[in-house]
């Protein structure tokens, strides 16, 4: 079954700057893990160490999120699209302030 | 280095303000050559974070693709987020590393008691280990150096 993963911006100089990528994929778990082992330094931006998605990587089959579908297991047929949609998110540490006692929690950046 | 033309450096300012004591959030739509990354507008977003809004800020899929559609209208690339960090400094915290992507600039200002102080970007490093603080300058990439 051939698929269509489409990369998002900041992936792309993982893939050559391949904003998509086509692969022979049966399941959605079965593109992702094709497309990290042609393109093996998306891995870690893609899976934790353990293997699992991150949480805040969002894989869409079509426009479904695969999260209320049957999750990596999800069946693709030929010339489905998987996208990749990064969740973004941050926010300050949860101690350390500005006006108060407590020193900064912060790692030095150098 | 990113350059951030000073009215949009003081609209990024403003929303932190405007939103303290919880943190704001929004794209910056830009362009990035060879002459170097240039945020041309802003995309203002809603924190979706409604149980920490003070200390987390989170972008769903929903307003992500909102993002894109609306840099891709102006044929421009979504070059980065910006968020407020409201009585913190503007510097990335773990949470903000952990979250990160690479590529993107990172610009983080820092608000004490509803007044803006120090605006700051980061770069995430491809290997996730840290981030780097990356230069701003309101001066046009192509005028560098002239």
């Amino acid at each position: 079954m051939a698929v269509k993963v489409l990369i998002p911006t900041p992936l792309r100089q993982f893939t050559g700057k391949q904003p998509s990528i086509e692969c022979s994929a049966t399941t959605v778990g079965e593109a992702l893990g094709s497309l990290t082992s042609t393109f093996s330094e998306l891995r870690k931006h893609l899976y934790t160490e353990e293997g699992k998605i991150r949480s805040f990587v969002n894989v869409y089959l079509n426009d479904e999120d695969i999260r209320f579908l049957d999750k990596e297991n999800t069946r693709t047929k030929d010339g489905d699209t998987i996208s990749i949609v990064p969740s973004i998110a941050g926010g300050s540490p949860s101690r350390g302030i500005i006006r108060g006692e407590r020193t900064w929690q912060f790692q030095r950046i150098r | 280095m990113l350059f951030l033309p000073s009215n949009l450096e003081m609209e990024i300012r403003d929303h932190g303000a405007r939103d303290y004591p919880h943190e704001c959030c929004g794209a910056m739509l830009g362009t990035d050559g060879e002459a170097g990354r240039e945020v041309t507008s802003l995309f203002p977003l809603i924190n979706r974070r409604d149980d920490s809004p003070r200390n987390r800020f989170s972008i769903t899929p929903e307003d992500f693709r909102a993002a894109e559609r609306a840099a891709a209208e102006r044929g421009l690339d979504v070059l980065g987020w910006y968020h407020s960090h409201p009585d913190h400094p503007a510097r990335p915290s773990e949470f903000d590393r952990e979250y990160a992507w690479p590529w993107y600039s990172y610009v983080i200002v820092s608000v004490e008691a509803r007044t803006p102080k120090d605006l700051t970007s980061w770069r995430l490093e491809d290997d996730r280990s840290k981030f780097q603080p990356e230069g701003i300058t309101a001066s046009r990439p192509a005028s560098q150096g002239a």
